[in-house]
């Protein structure tokens, strides 16, 4: 070799680094896994291993109940956030640039830069003044701030393959005798495809493990799994949160698991 | 067959940009392309030649003028309600279709009855041999394969013209010829109107039946590739089209008077102010001096196998470039030095505006 590339992986120290940064990242986890298997009522003095924890949460009402409503509210936020993000990318990027593009782009992309808590207050304010004047209650304030908080993950992978996508196919659609919904029906959604569940997959998870937001918002009686196990956290803690937690992991991984193998295929069509 | 009209574009100009900056694309372009015609317009990049064909094609609408298809004013329509079809530069084959599939895709969007789809669809894969690759994805063909895809495509629904953007510009060599055959093939058999855009001279020479010859967004001549070969009408199709000597002067009844005084006949020219002419390598007769001539020295010999390229120097100093069979083996040649008188063909001098 006639040149020495600079390399990070030869600096002195850079083993230990990483492995302190992997420590930090995995243990934790680790420990909140292989503590749901625990015996022994305590999240911290190891008893034994035992499913138990698992069956108990299995079997509690308030836990399925909460769970049922992350879903589905992760459901509609999803879906909701996932079409105005279609829309939005559509919006931005199929057409000649414009007056006030970056504006466009930060306004679409306000729940990434402005902290969670302050829109959690807003909400919490806003969604009083309309229930009092109109009366209406329900779970829709919170899927309704869920949608909007998830707009941007679902957009900017929508829009990153509508970028990458060959304006020429739109032309020739249209060449061939396409409209332009046609072109859009048989063209351009189908490569979007993997685009929009990347985007809805983001959405799904980012609603399925929100605290800060549905906290404020949320009203009695409408935990979601999340902010029914910050509530426990007030209580007496057993491993049964290790166990709840362990699965909520697992359904998370898996999604994203999901999303990478959808984004990474990119020419596939 | 009767020289009927397909396509006419009156007046035509296309401006990108606002106000001061604006860049006029097309600057009042009028052409009639026949029925059954392959006409090719021509030209370096920039030219304007691919804006009028997308034009035509509908993907961007004039500034100014209007385009007749058939003597319907479609100035105006989408491309989607003109029954022209494109073959791209790019091919811009759908990725997520099979190719006979996207050879359907037009018959589909016109509504044809699944049947006729489908048969037309055979049809046109047969016609550029890729019957056998009929369930294949696009992204799993050679490029030539990916060409002829899209010329199926493209054809299948039986367009009244057929546009094609520099289609060959992304093949090798060897298979841009076969190409070239085969689009010559498929135009006379299916009778379609083709409108050929392209660079590349030798292609426009070949292949059409009348070529559009365009520069700085103005068409400068239209005609068969005989007529813009040997009559060309001004200095850039002269020039743009093989290679050519010009030579200026003083216009005389029937005749050029260059710098050294020299009378060159030009049969037709009339007296009167400045002139260029214009003749090709080709016509160019060398002679002894003492057999009389223009007087002119052999300044370089470039042998190029069947021709020799013998630069020559006039008196007043104007090169020109004579292209000669080359000598027999053992037969003598010009030399380097030489003096020599030169001839030109008859008719052979043109003149040409500049």
């Amino acid at each position: 070799m006639a040149e020495k590339h600079f390399e990070v992986s030869r600096l002195p120290g850079f083993a230990t680094t990483a492995i302190i940064v992997f420590v930090a990242l995995y243990v934790p986890i680790f420990t909140l896994v292989a503590y749901s298997f625990n015996a022994s009522m305590s999240v911290a003095v190891w008893g034994g291993f035992s499913t138990d924890w698992y069956v108990k949460a299995w079997s509690n009402q308030q836990i399925k109940d909460a769970t049922l409503r992350s879903l589905i509210i992760a459901c509609f936020a999803a879906a909701i956030s996932t079409a105005v993000a279609t829309m939005a990318a559509l919006g931005t990027t199929r057409r000649k640039a414009f007056k006030g593009q970056t504006f466009i782009y930060v306004m679409i992309n306000q729940p990434l830069m402005v902290p969670e808590i302050v829109t959690a207050v807003a909400l919490l304010i806003l969604f009083g003044m309309i229930k009092q004047a109109t009366g209406i209650q329900g779970i829709g304030y919170v899927i309704l701030a869920h949608s909007a908080f998830c707009i941007p993950f679902a957009y900017l992978p929508i829009r990153a393959r509508l970028e990458g996508m060959d304006l020429s196919l739109e032309t020739a659609a249209a060449d061939l005798y396409a409209t332009p919904w046609q072109t859009f029906r048989r063209v351009t959604l189908p490569l979007l495809a993997p685009g929009i569940a990347a985007g809805a997959m983001l959405a799904f998870v980012i609603s399925l493990d929100d605290v800060v937001i549905t906290e404020f918002v949320k009203a009695g009686g409408q935990d979601t799994l999340p902010t029914y196990m910050l509530g426990q956290m007030k209580r007496q803690l057993t491993p049964e949160i290790n166990a709840v937690s362990s699965m909520l992991l697992l359904v998370t991984v898996a999604l994203l698991t999901a999303f990478f193998l959808l984004t990474r295929k990119k020419n596939d069509g | 067959m009767t020289a009927e009209t397909i396509i006419s574009a009156r007046n035509v100009v296309k401006a990108f940009g606002q106000g001061a900056a604006a860049v006029r694309a097309l600057d009042d372009v009028s052409l009639d392309i026949l029925r059954g015609e392959f006409f090719t317009l021509l030209g370096p990049s920039g030219c304007g030649k691919t804006t009028l064909l997308r034009l035509i094609a509908g993907f961007e609408m004039p500034t100014g003028g209007q385009i007749l298809l058939d003597g319907a004013d479609i100035t105006t329509l989408p491309p989607n309600r003109r029954p022209v079809n494109t073959v791209f530069q790019s091919y811009a084959l759908f990725p997520h279709l099979t190719v006979a599939q996207n050879v359907a895709f037009g018959l589909q969007m016109l509504g044809k009855p699944a049947a006729e789809v489908k048969a037309t669809t055979a049809r046109m894969l047969a016609l550029v041999k890729l019957d056998h690759l009929a369930g294949r994805k696009t992204a799993q063909l050679s490029g030539g394969q990916q060409q002829r895809v899209a010329l199926a495509r493209a054809l299948a629904p039986q367009p009244k013209v057929l546009l094609l953007d520099e289609p060959l510009s992304a093949l090798d060599l060897k298979l841009r010829k076969e190409m070239q055959v085969e689009l010559k093939r498929l135009q006379i058999e299916t009778g379609i109107t083709f409108v050929f855009v392209t660079h590349d001279q030798e292609e426009a020479l070949t292949m059409s039946d009348r070529i559009g010859v365009m520069s700085n967004g103005k068409l400068q001549q239209v005609g068969t590739a005989k007529d813009i070969y040997t009559r060309p009408r001004n200095r850039f199709v002269a020039s743009f089209i093989g290679e050519t000597n010009f030579l200026t002067g003083t216009a005389e009844d029937d005749a050029l008077r260059i710098a050294g005084g020299a009378r060159i006949p030009v049969p037709g020219l009339r007296a009167g102010g400045a002139a260029t002419v214009t003749v090709r390598p080709e016509q160019l007769r060398l002679g002894p001096p003492a057999e009389g001539g223009l007087p002119a020295t052999v300044r370089d010999l470039v042998y190029f196998g069947t021709d020799t390229h013998c630069h020559l120097l006039l008196e007043d100093g104007t090169e020109l470039v004579a292209r000669l069979q080359s000598p027999a083996s053992g037969e003598a040649g010009f030399v380097t030095g030489q003096k020599v008188g030169l001839r030109f063909a008859e008719g052979a001098v043109q003149k040409v505006e500049e």
